[in-house]
């Protein structure tokens, strides 16, 4: 019996170190793959990564401006491929394939917020915005609402991500006149985009081991449309026995996320409440200048504000708060496995606003972006 | 000439809005004490209000469904009787029971009285605080389109198309009282909330519609704002906004979201202004099932709600006393019921409500 036991034992053993072994190639393969583009000075002289940057309107291009700086001090191997594109002077713009040529190349890319104007004429579906979304299928949208320890916001202490199908639903731009005074707009939920939605939300759940997904609809009142979102999100959540699910009438979660949010971990819901559940649970933590966003499609990752507000109003006047995207931009290095590189600008980052000493007016400060810029760098060296 | 045509079409509502009562005849109201906590909590704001001397009588009807001739579930008749003479009605919370083949008792009053403005003023409650202290505004939401027009269809399986419907009319109409109602209450900014960016045709045409008011009303400031913009203010500083008028999925999210910056459901009044001057008062919360019949529930919505019933009739005074008091006994903290963070009975707080606003004459 004795001896049966050790054989098992000691073959159970054998094939976990062989399991073991296996693994281990496995993952030593995939990193000499992620470390290959730098090493090979063929495609990339100096072996840099290349990035899509798209600056933006509004305050997006000087807020770009900080982050190459803060990047070039800090030696991040990347190099921009920069684009600007933008509705205000169409003129001007690079050549559309180009751009959506270059983020489909290069898989990464950092985007500035580019501003629809309300008097554009014309679907909504050619706006820059949707255009990109639509022709690089990037459904997923992440936002990742943490409070920074030194921004003082009514709430402390939040973490959470909010999960947004931006590809259908209410932006379907799909509208008509049918007599004079009488316009019908249509959302449209397809089974095949909730449950790509919500399996992504999962994946996302799981990759970051976090153990709550909240599906948040309107299924009372829209039974067929966002009935459709929440069945299959419930489809999906049978799939991972690990991770809990609930669901939530939105506004329902509008006022849990202002009394309780505390209670939410990964939120996952159609395209126009995502929309709004992103812009309130920013404002939570400090407003649209902290929080850091990305979208994602099968073979491209952009990285972005996770609010979308242009801040015309603040163009030119070195007020801006470069810190969403500069978070953003460390969450691209994360994703392009430069964790160094990401790890040392968000830590210096995160010194800078903890010391509460040089901030910009929207974090209660006084300093402008500049020298809010200059901090970070001067964190970078001690 | 279209302008006069919607003119007229404005005008009766608009005229017995800005009707005023005298305090001396005695007016009848539709009482609706609804399910779960609602009997108690009407009884509550009964006993205040003839605490306060309120030249008001009430006229209690059950709304729960009964089946027609055709085999469909409906409002009694007599209660539609009661509304359609007395014009004014306060609503204690309704149970709608899911897949009992009767649509929301909610929707049914609202389509049957053409409620067509919801109306939620949102004001922090001193001595019960939240994390928001300076909130203070007024949420109007277009009731009767929208997304909520219930048309929906499966065009192929797996494919399903929600319809938002908003016509020139209901938003003239809803805009056109948002303005009326910031002049009659002393407010100097409306704000219209839209997402004219994405949906351009539909949220377009209220824009429209809330410009063409504005016009109107020049006394009165008008600023429009995106939905996501306002979310994202609203959170951050409140005290920006003053009344907010939109459509009817926004305002359903919006009304909702200021109701938590106060503190939720329970001190949040409601109000439905129909046409013909119909309007019935609410409160928003759930039935409470679980503490029906025990003495624990909360009046301070629906006596809220009843106060703001008594601004519209132009019962200003005792407006003011019943809710001062209300404001008074959660301020003092010393009887509050245990939603407000106290341990006393409704009875109680109640009781105390009546002692102080006696105590004022």
């Amino acid at each position: 019996m004795e001896s049966a036991m050790r054989i098992f034992r000691s073959r159970g053993v054998s094939k976990l170190t062989h399991q073991l072994l296996k693994r281990c190639l496995h993952s030593s393969t995939v990193a000499r793959m992620a470390i290959t583009p730098r090493s090979e000075p063929v495609s990339h002289p100096e072996g840099k990564q290349r990035v899509t940057l798209v600056p933006g309107d509004g305050v997006g291009p000087e807020i770009m401006s900080s982050v190459q700086a803060v990047f070039t001090d800090a030696g991040v191997p990347v190099e921009f491929e920069e684009f600007h594109i933008s509705e205000v002077n169409p003129k001007m713009n690079a050549k559309h394939d180009d751009v959506i040529n270059s983020f489909l190349t290069n898989g990464v890319g950092l985007k500035g917020i580019i501003a629809t104007p309300t008097h554009f004429k014309g679907g909504v579906l050619q706006t820059l915005n949707m255009r990109l979304r639509k022709e690089m299928d990037l459904y997923a949208n992440v936002v990742h609402v943490k409070s920074l320890p030194g921004v003082r916001t009514r709430h402390n202490n939040l973490d959470f991500l909010i999960i947004r199908e931006q590809t259908e639903g209410e932006y379907s731009a799909l509208e008509h006149e049918s007599v004079s005074g009488v316009v019908e707009s249509l959302k449209i939920i397809t089974r095949e985009k909730s449950r790509r939605i919500a399996k992504f939300a999962f994946d996302y759940a799981t990759k970051h081991g976090r153990s709550k997904v909240t599906a948040v609809h309107k299924a009372n009142i829209m039974k067929l449309g966002d009935g459709l979102f929440l069945e299959c999100c419930q489809e999906i959540s049978e799939l991972y026995p690990k991770i809990q699910f609930e669901s939530m009438i939105i506004d329902n979660c509008c006022m849990q996320l202002v009394s309780n949010p505390y209670q939410f971990d990964v939120m996952v819901m159609p395209n126009l409440y995502g929309n709004i559940v992103d812009n309130l649970a920013a404002g939570l933590v400090g407003g649209a200048g902290v929080v850091a966003g990305e979208s994602y499609s099968q073979d491209v990752a952009v990285f972005q504000p996770g609010a979308r507000h242009s801040f015309a109003q603040a163009m030119g006047r070195d007020i801006a708060n470069p810190t969403a995207m500069i978070l953003s931009a460390c969450n691209m290095l994360k994703h392009m496995h430069l964790e160094y590189h990401s790890k040392l600008i968000e830590d210096a980052l995160l010194r800078v606003i903890k010391a509460g000493k040089v901030l910009t007016p929207d974090m209660n400060g006084f300093s402008t972006m500049s020298d809010f810029t200059n901090a970070i760098v001067h964190q970078l060296h001690s | 000439m279209a302008t006069r045509v919607l003119k007229s079409l404005l005008a009766p509502s608009v005229r017995t809005l800005c009707r005023r009562y005298s305090s001396q005849d005695a007016r009848t109201v539709t009482l609706i004490p609804g399910d779960g906590i609602g009997p108690e909590i009407s009884a509550a704001v009964q006993q205040i209000f003839s605490a306060a001397q309120v030249p008001i009588s009430w006229e209690a009807v059950d709304v729960t469904p009964v089946k027609g001739p055709d085999g469909k579930f409906r409002i009694p008749p007599k209660a539609i009787e009661s509304m359609n003479k007395n014009k004014l009605g306060l609503k204690g919370p309704l149970a709608t029971p899911i897949g009992k083949g009767h649509p929301s008792l909610n929707l049914a009053l609202r389509k049957e009285f053409s409620l067509y403005a919801n109306v939620r003023p949102c004001k922090s409650v001193e001595g019960y605080e939240t994390v928001y202290k300076d909130v203070d505004l007024v949420t109007i939401r277009e009731n009767t389109e929208g997304e909520y027009s219930g048309i929906e269809h499966i065009i192929v399986d797996g494919v399903v198309q929600s319809i938002k419907l908003i016509t020139e009319q209901a938003s003239r109409r809803v805009a056109e009282f948002a303005f009326e109602y910031a002049k009659l209450n002393g407010r100097d900014m409306v704000t219209a909330v839209h997402k004219a960016n994405i949906m351009r045709m539909s949220d377009g045409l209220f824009l429209k519609c809330c410009r063409a008011a504005a016009e109107k009303h020049k006394d009165i400031k008008f600023n429009e704002m995106y939905l996501d913009t306002v979310c994202l203010n609203m959170v951050q500083d409140p005290s920006q906004f003053d009344v907010l008028v939109m459509p009817n999925l926004y305002g359903d999210i919006l009304s909702d979201l200021c109701a938590g910056l106060i503190g939720g459901l329970g001190v949040t009044p409601s109000g439905n202004i129909g046409e013909n001057g119909a309007a019935i008062f609410e409160s928003v919360h759930g039935t409470a099932p679980d503490i029906a019949g025990q003495d624990k529930a909360n009046p301070t919505a629906l006596l809220l709600s009843a106060v703001m019933m008594l601004r519209h009739m132009g019962l200003t005074e005792h407006a003011r006393k019943i809710e001062k008091a209300c404001f008074e006994t959660i301020r003092e903290g010393n009887v509050r019921t245990a939603d407000l963070g106290g341990s006393s009975k409704c009875s109680e707080y109640t009781q105390e409500i009546c002692r102080k606003v006696e105590a004022m004459d």
